[in-house]
């Protein structure tokens, strides 16, 4: 009865009901739809520098983040690995590596690199690299002269597959050493910087060429559940003895998780505006269809209606309004979602701004039931809020003034 | 004042609630833009000065090819030549020279490879902030040869402070070993990590003799007095040195070009945001076109009696547009005093980026933003309210037209 009451009221004036409608609903997509495309960005992120090589976790000797040198590297990486083995739920990856800086060199070029010794079977698991190399052949085991780099960096050195590029570094005795490798790989990654920076030997070659014996730089963890490493690390840091510190890529990674914070605030800022963009048009609108009622709401009253009712009546309206805003909103908004994810949208013709900026060549909206449902929520909590204005107003008019009202 | 203004005039205060909040979503959506805008191009502003103070300046004459690769080999082979030119042309406020090369550095502890600039200090410090960014130490000399200025976070790195040996080790022009040992003689912090871990900055007349450069450089840094200037000054720059005869024909790339990424990204970050103001302007065009529609519901009886009187369709039109159009005009006025009036406040104390800063500094932007409030920041936001309101408003003014004063007469 109450409802119905409501529901005839609002399609009194159909064309007035429209109209607000449209604005919440153009309000409730622009939410969910730009909030999906915002969490579409931050997730690339995220999953775009775990793979490169960051992982969930990392284990490292403690003086290592702050001075990455060989002199801080692990000599003992097979106690870690034991621990791993022991803590690490199902399903989990590692991979122990030597980083070191470097600069790689061939007849008209040269420039500083990261030179990353891996177990090119365990890598593939756990980065990015495994499934990266698109000219030429991944790393063997055995290959002590074969590196992998980047397109941006072939294309630096004007060489190519099978040539030769010399790298030097420090080694353990604090000499600079050097070693020809010959290019059997070429890989493409998501961003030309990381193209530029990485090259990829096999882990003996590096130890061999720094006179490291077994020892490794870190040793890097892929969680089932990549993002989530909270709960391993601090299993893992008690587990282990106090000479190794453990990371998790939200440590490892200031900026992205910076980045994710800003993100996580705009998000909430944009669904704050548009929110009230539309509270306006709400209030106004209820405010009209109060207001054309006067006489009735004084009728009401004088036969005996209790404000309280008028109350009730007056925010079922706006209740059922908003449900309809959210409804069509949401369902808008998860076509045009599903529509974008298939291509995603191409940021191509800015590669170079994409890059500069951190974000990915190709934006993916994701939907995330805690973004939705906050939209929604804001929308039906504050949109009800607001029109408790207009109901108020409504409950206030006597009968007299009302009735006398034309 | 006309009485077609002044009808409309009484006709919006008829309804003082409504048309009040009306003007407020117009004045919040316009105060929101400007304040906006204006924090995006004051932080725009913000990194691109600190990346065209710190180095790049507003433009740079290389040889062909050099930006791509910075092949040592790729000079400016004369650059007392371009000097001529570019002291001819007015706009030109400041150059300086410059050469680099990729070297390996080492202290005694430690080796990096860094990017090495011969710079030639009294011109550099009209054209860079470098000499402003030195935390330890000083800054090069007129006489200076074998002592540099270092990162940092390079310093961090090899372990040295001012006074202690660093040792290059390069290749030179002609393709021979340049090695060198230099002393640092000052540090500097820019904020900007990749150079900070990376510059090294030895004077321009010993590079040149370590690096066998034969008097020539790689890169000529300008600067001009404003962003306008810059392309009459591209121009002339470039139709002169045309004459020049060098082995490589010379380039002037402005800044857009020598950064391609930080204008791409300000480009991304304008369109998106521009997105994002048009779906906000669109919720607050309809949450305000029930008022104007009211005319239509609520009035038409007034609008019948008009009729019957011999008003004019044209009339009612205008009528109803005044009434839209001074509502707009009020709101937006409102909204870029409220705007201006938060920005300019903001201008002055900056916002502070908390925990995020040191994501900001990766761009150039330390600590604070500061929005800048311009008349370009003030203007797009309302003008595009102005444009969209204007449209919402035709649909009743001509809805009007429909009205028969018969069947208006007879609606209650």
């Amino acid at each position: 009865m109450h409802f119905q009451l409501a529901w005839r009221n609002i399609w009194r004036n159909p064309r007035r009901t429209a109209v607000i409608l449209i604005a919440v609903v153009i309000g409730v997509w622009s939410m969910v739809f730009l909030g999906a495309l915002m969490v579409g960005v931050s997730d690339q992120m995220v999953r775009n520098s775990i793979a490169t090589l960051t992982g969930s976790l990392q284990i490292h000797s403690p003086g290592y983040r702050a001075d990455p040198v060989i002199d801080h590297s692990m000599d003992h990486p097979e106690e870690v690995i034991s621990v791993l083995k022991k803590t690490l739920p199902v399903g989990a990856e590692w991979a122990s590596r030597v980083r070191v800086h470097a600069v790689a060199s061939n007849a008209r070029h040269s420039s500083g690199v990261t030179l990353v010794g891996i177990d090119p079977a365990r890598e593939a698991a756990v980065s990015f690299i495994g499934g990266a190399v698109d000219e030429g052949r991944y790393l063997d085991a055995e290959d002590p002269y074969g590196i992998l780099v980047g397109r941006a960096l072939l294309e630096n050195y004007e060489t190519r597959s099978g040539h030769k590029l010399v790298l030097m570094s420090e080694d353990a005795a604090g000499e600079i050493a050097s070693r020809a490798f010959r290019i059997v790989g070429v890989y493409t990654a998501e961003l030309a910087a990381t193209e530029k920076q990485f090259v990829f030997v096999t882990k003996a070659a590096a130890q061999e060429m720094l006179g490291m014996g077994d020892a490794v730089s870190e040793i890097a963890v892929l969680l089932p559940n990549p993002t989530a490493g909270d709960d391993s690390a601090a299993a893992l840091q008690s587990a282990l003895p106090e000479q190794y510190a453990v990371h998790t890529w939200r440590e490892l990674l200031p900026l992205v998780e910076a980045y994710l914070e800003i993100n996580r605030k705009s998000v909430a800022i944009w669904y704050f505006v548009v929110f009230i963009a539309m509270g306006f048009g709400i209030v106004n609108t209820m405010l009209m269809a109060v207001y054309e009622r006067i006489r009735e709401f004084g009728l009401l009253k004088a036969l005996g209606m209790k404000p309280g009712w008028i109350i009730r009546g007056v925010v079922t309206e706006s209740l059922l309004l908003l449900m309809m805003g959210i409804l069509a909103g949401n369902f808008l908004a998860l076509s045009t979602v599903l529509i974008v994810a298939r291509t995603g949208i191409d940021l191509s013709v800015f590669a170079a701004g994409a890059e500069f900026a951190g974000m990915p060549r190709v934006i993916y909206p994701v939907l995330k039931t805690e973004h939705v449902t906050a939209a929604n929520l804001v929308v039906l909590v504050l949109g009800l809020i607001v029109s408790l204005y207009p109901a108020f107003k409504a409950a206030r008019f006597t009968p007299v003034e009302a009735l006398a009202h034309t | 004042m006309s009485i077609h203004f002044k009808m409309a005039w009484r006709n919006i205060w008829r309804n003082r609630r409504r048309s009040l909040l009306t003007m407020l979503a117009i004045a919040f959506a316009c105060a929101l833009l400007v304040f906006m805008l204006s924090f995006q191009f004051g932080s725009y502003e913000a990194m691109l000065n600190s990346a065209i103070k710190i180095h790049t300046g507003y433009f740079q004459i290389q040889a062909e090819g050099y930006q791509d690769k910075n092949d040592i080999r790729s000079v400016v082979p004369n650059p007392e030549k371009v000097a001529r030119i570019l002291d001819n042309i007015p706009q030109v406020s400041a150059y300086t020279f410059r050469a680099s090369a990729f070297s390996l550095a080492s202290s005694e502890e430690r080796t990096y490879g860094v990017a090495v600039s011969g710079i030639d200090p009294n011109k550099e410090a009209a054209v860079s902030s470098i000499k402003r960014l030195i935390r330890e130490g000083e800054y090069l000399s007129e006489g200076d040869s074998d002592e540099a200025l270092v990162g940092a976070l390079l310093a961090k790195n090899l372990r040295v402070g001012i006074g202690d040996a660093i040792t290059l080790l390069g290749q030179g022009r002609d393709g021979s070993v340049a090695a060198t040992v230099v002393t640092v003689k000052g540090i500097f912090s820019s904020g900007l990590d990749d150079f900070d871990r990376n510059a090294v900055h030895i004077p321009l007349k010993y590079f040149q003799e370590v690096f066998f450069m034969r008097g020539a450089v790689h890169t000529v840094v300008g600067l001009t007095p404003s962003l306008w200037d810059l392309p009459k000054v591209v121009d002339a720059a470039e139709a002169r040195l045309a004459g020049l005869n060098t082995d490589r024909p010379l380039a002037v790339l402005d800044w857009k070009e020598l950064m391609p990424g930080l204008a791409q990204a300000i480009m991304i970050d304008l369109i998106s945001a521009l997105i994002f103001y048009m779906l906000l302007i669109l919720v607050v065009a309809f949450s305000i076109l029930n008022t104007f529609l009211m005319a239509i519901f609520e009035r038409t009886r007034e609008f019948g009696v008009l009729m019957a009187m011999g008003t004019t369709k044209e009339r009612l039109t205008r009528l109803l547009m005044t009434e839209s159009m001074i509502m707009t005009v009020l709101g937006i006025a409102g909204g870029i005093l409220l705007g201006g009036l938060v920005t300019l406040y903001f201008q002055k104390h900056g916002i502070s980026m908390g925990d995020s800063s040191e994501l900001f500094r990766q761009f150039g932007i330390s600590g604070r933003i500061y929005p800048r409030f311009t008349p370009l920041s003030a203007a797009i936001g309302p003008s595009l309210v102005l444009v969209i309101t204007f449209l919402v408003a035709l649909y009743p003014a001509f809805k009007v037209r429909k009205l028969r004063p018969v069947e208006a007469l007879s609606y209650v």
